[in-house]
């Protein structure tokens, strides 16, 4: 309840503003808290722009009043061990799409201000037995129904939403990697030591659906961008691919999109056989694979050339 | 006549000052605890990446430390409890010996899963958010109910020797050490009342630390045993790490016992007798431990799984090979050779069958967590070539050499304060043994 308080406050304080003529924003926690500093300093420079305030009307405000909102408040922790009502996020990766270029990788690496040298997305290149074909596995967080880190976290510091989102509260990982060992995926990465990031990232309050700050110490993996989801957007990786490899999207609603092309969950699990990885664990992913036929492009190493070049 | 020899007992028994090699092997174990506690301190400044621990390999040589020390903690059951109920006499002056390692080993088993931590100073979240699912929170609640009964049965059979201590306050020669033994002991009356209550409660303490005991070592194998792993993924793994941790726990007595007598000049007290004994016992624990070894390793090479496959193989002739079988042989094969020779249970090679077990059994623990870490269900992908593989780094190596000093250091000063060898009841087993 006391987030709603928070917001109503807000939004009071919101409407009175715009009431007022809007003055302007502070770069505080609290983008509607005009700043008594900025309102006596700043001299109108006569352009009037047109905004619509929060209950609709049009106003017109000295563009010199006006300042960028630096970031929104934050969903608060509460709600984001909650997750988003009525959702239940699913991903589908296409192999016959895919050929490693790794795209989903960067994107992510970079949103999320990763650790040099550590992905939360791998693209692993899979031969599973000597008469199959080799093929490209880009690995997420499989979400799983029944996951094993959060079985076996002590402080509930990784945990299951109800949009079946799994997420880690860096606050309040104690670091003992319990969870790391439990996961058959591999998909976890630990912050060895503290990360070397801009200040502007740095300083941010740590949040659970964006994962960002990443802080030493502690557990970190991918984590499906809820924070996109509330915005109505894709995670960084879906609309990364050039390829349309990854679907994203909600199982409830029965539909996944790679931005490009929007298809029926179930038709498209069932038509082009999706599975998902070490189904015989009960882990129950919620990352659905298809199977890499009729494919795309054809499978090449250009890694493993590199590798061999150089021994 | 009889306070004659009671009173040679009392000169015999009563705690030592340090000699010239006393103060060098304190002086060693400090020199060691230091390095350990530096080493920590630039872990803590600079983080896990110190160690040579990494995204793949993310448990090494402090959770083997750790298994190791819990282990170990398990003999002052078996020697305490398990004899004292069977009614083993012979063992009464091993009991102390094998509860202060008890307590040291379970102690510092609590310091390194700290030193483990990522976020050492939020130890306090396993109260505030505790989760009983978590098998952590298991070991957590069982390592520390095995360590306040393991302090309970150390104290409450010293009470009757602080009396005693009091009584010869110059010999201690410190006048801290008396009050500290006043402090503790000063309300023991030795009255016949205090003496029922006394044996009533460690009979109920010796009774309770059986399934504590069995639950923390089995608490451990389960952090293992509870992932899908291969390696770990094991139904034998309880009992397999019981019988190790009780053999491990008998080698260290065994080493302890030896070490003290010669010190302390206790051949009237800690006899050759003994040793048989002891080496009688350790021969049941080694072969118990292979046993379960057959199993563990036996079952699966049979089937050779896919998953297990590499695992296996790293360890039977892979990469692992050396120290696997190291460590089969020197925890367990040999010791075995050596004690089932009735000379062998002399004191002497006694003592080495006993250090074989616990360096065998250490380097057993390091098999047990890191070779699994290696071999994943996914293969090693996309990370620094560093990733792939682990050795321990300097600050790993003193850390943990830090902490088995650091409960080495215990067991010395506790010696160095307290009959190492229960007094009272030594004199009273010989009173008794008189009167019949």
């Amino acid at each position: 309840m006391k987030t709603n308080d928070t917001s109503r406050r807000e939004f009071i304080s919101a409407t009175l503003l715009a009431g007022l003529a809007v003055t302007g924003c502070s770069t505080g926690k609290n983008p509607f808290e005009p700043d008594a500093a900025t309102i006596e300093t700043v001299k109108p420079s006569g352009e009037m722009i047109k905004l619509l305030s929060v209950d609709g009307e049009v106003i017109e405000v000295d563009k010199a009043f006006l300042k960028p909102v630096p970031s929104l408040p934050q969903v608060s922790n509460e709600l984001a061990r909650q997750g988003i009502p009525g959702k239940k996020f699913v991903m589908v990766i296409d192999l016959s799409r895919c050929k490693s270029l790794k795209k989903c990788q960067s994107s992510c690496n970079h949103m999320h201000s990763i650790h040099p040298g550590q992905n939360w997305i791998k693209v692993y290149p899979l031969h599973e037995s000597e008469h199959t074909a080799p093929f490209w596995q880009p690995t997420t967080c499989m979400h799983c129904d029944e996951p094993p880190c959060v079985k076996v976290c002590p402080v509930d510091a990784t945990f299951k939403r109800q949009d079946g989102i799994v997420l880690i509260d860096s606050d309040r990982c104690i670091g003992c990697r319990f969870c790391m060992a439990a996961c058959p995926y591999s998909t976890r990465v630990f912050n060895w030591e503290e990360l070397n990031l801009p200040k502007e990232i740095a300083d941010q309050p740590y949040s659970c659906e964006t994962s960002v700050p990443q802080k030493k110490g502690t557990v970190g993996k991918c984590d499906f961008c809820p924070d996109m989801a509330r915005k109505g957007e894709l995670p960084h990786c879906v609309s990364a691919c050039p390829n349309g490899v990854f679907m994203f999207g909600d199982m409830i609603e029965d539909v996944v999109t790679n931005g490009a092309e929007t298809f029926r969950f179930s038709d498209l699990v069932r038509d082009k056989a999706g599975y998902r990885l070490m189904e015989d664990l009960g882990t129950k992913p919620s990352v659905y694979y298809l199977p890499p036929v009729n494919r795309n492009f054809p499978f090449e190493n250009n890694e493993e050339k590199e590798e061999t070049k150089k021994s | 006549m009889e306070s004659l020899a009671k009173q040679k007992i009392i000169e015999d028994l009563l705690p030592q000052k340090f000699g010239k090699v006393g103060k060098i092997w304190v002086g060693v174990l400090l020199a060691f605890c230091t390095l350990g506690l530096v080493a920590y301190i630039l872990q803590l400044k600079n983080g896990l990446v110190v160690t040579g621990l990494r995204d793949y390999v993310s448990w090494g040589i402090y959770i083997s430390n750790f298994v190791f020390f819990v282990a170990i903690s398990l003999v002052g059951s078996l020697i305490t409890a398990v004899l004292r109920l069977s009614q083993a006499k012979w063992s009464t002056p091993l009991t102390r010996i094998s509860e202060i390692i008890a307590v040291s080993a379970i102690t510092f088993a609590s310091l390194i899963i700290i030193v483990d931590m990522g976020r050492p100073e939020r130890f306090y979240n396993l109260f505030l958010h505790g989760r009983l699912q978590s098998p952590i929170v298991w070991d957590v609640i069982v390592i520390t109910t095995y360590f306040f009964v393991s302090i309970l049965l150390l104290y409450f059979p010293l009470l009757p020797d602080m009396a005693i201590m009091m009584k010869h306050k110059d010999v201690t020669g410190m006048p801290w050490l008396n009050k500290m033994y006043t402090f503790l002991g000063s309300f023991w009356k030795n009255t016949a009342a205090q003496i029922h209550i006394s044996e009533k409660a460690i009979n109920i303490l010796s009774i309770t630390i059986i399934p504590v005991a069995f639950a923390i070592h089995t608490v451990t194998s389960w952090l293992f045993a509870t992932t899908y792993r291969p390696g770990w993924d094991s139904t034998n793994f309880g009992a397999y790490f019981i019988s190790g941790a009780f053999l491990v726990g008998a080698g260290a007595v065994v080493v302890a016992m030896f070490v003290f007598r010669k010190a302390y000049k206790l051949e009237n007290y800690i006899k050759d007798e003994h040793f048989d004994k002891m080496g009688k016992v350790l021969v049941l624990l080694a072969l118990l431990y292979l046993y379960f070894n057959v199993n563990e390793f036996l079952v699966p090479a049979f089937k050779m799984k896919k998953s297990e496959e590499e695992h296996l193989m790293g360890l039977f002739t892979g990469e692992f090979a050396v120290v696997f079988w190291f460590a089969i042989s020197t925890a367990m094969l040999i010791p075995i050779i050596i004690l089932i020779q009735k000379k062998g249970r002399k004191p002497l090679p006694a003592f080495i069958a006993g250090l074989l077990v616990v360096v065998g059994s250490w380097f057993k623990r390091y098999l047990i967590v890191t070779p699994t870490l290696l071999h994943p269900f996914l293969p090693m992908y996309d990370v620094p070539k560093s990733y792939t593989h682990y050795f321990p780094t300097w600050q790993e190596w003193s850390i943990a050499l830090g902490s088995l000093a650091g409960a080495l250091l215990i067991i010395t000063i506790f010696a160095r304060i307290f009959p190492i060898i229960p007094i009272q009841e030594t004199i009273n087993e010989i009173e008794e043994h008189e009167q019949a």
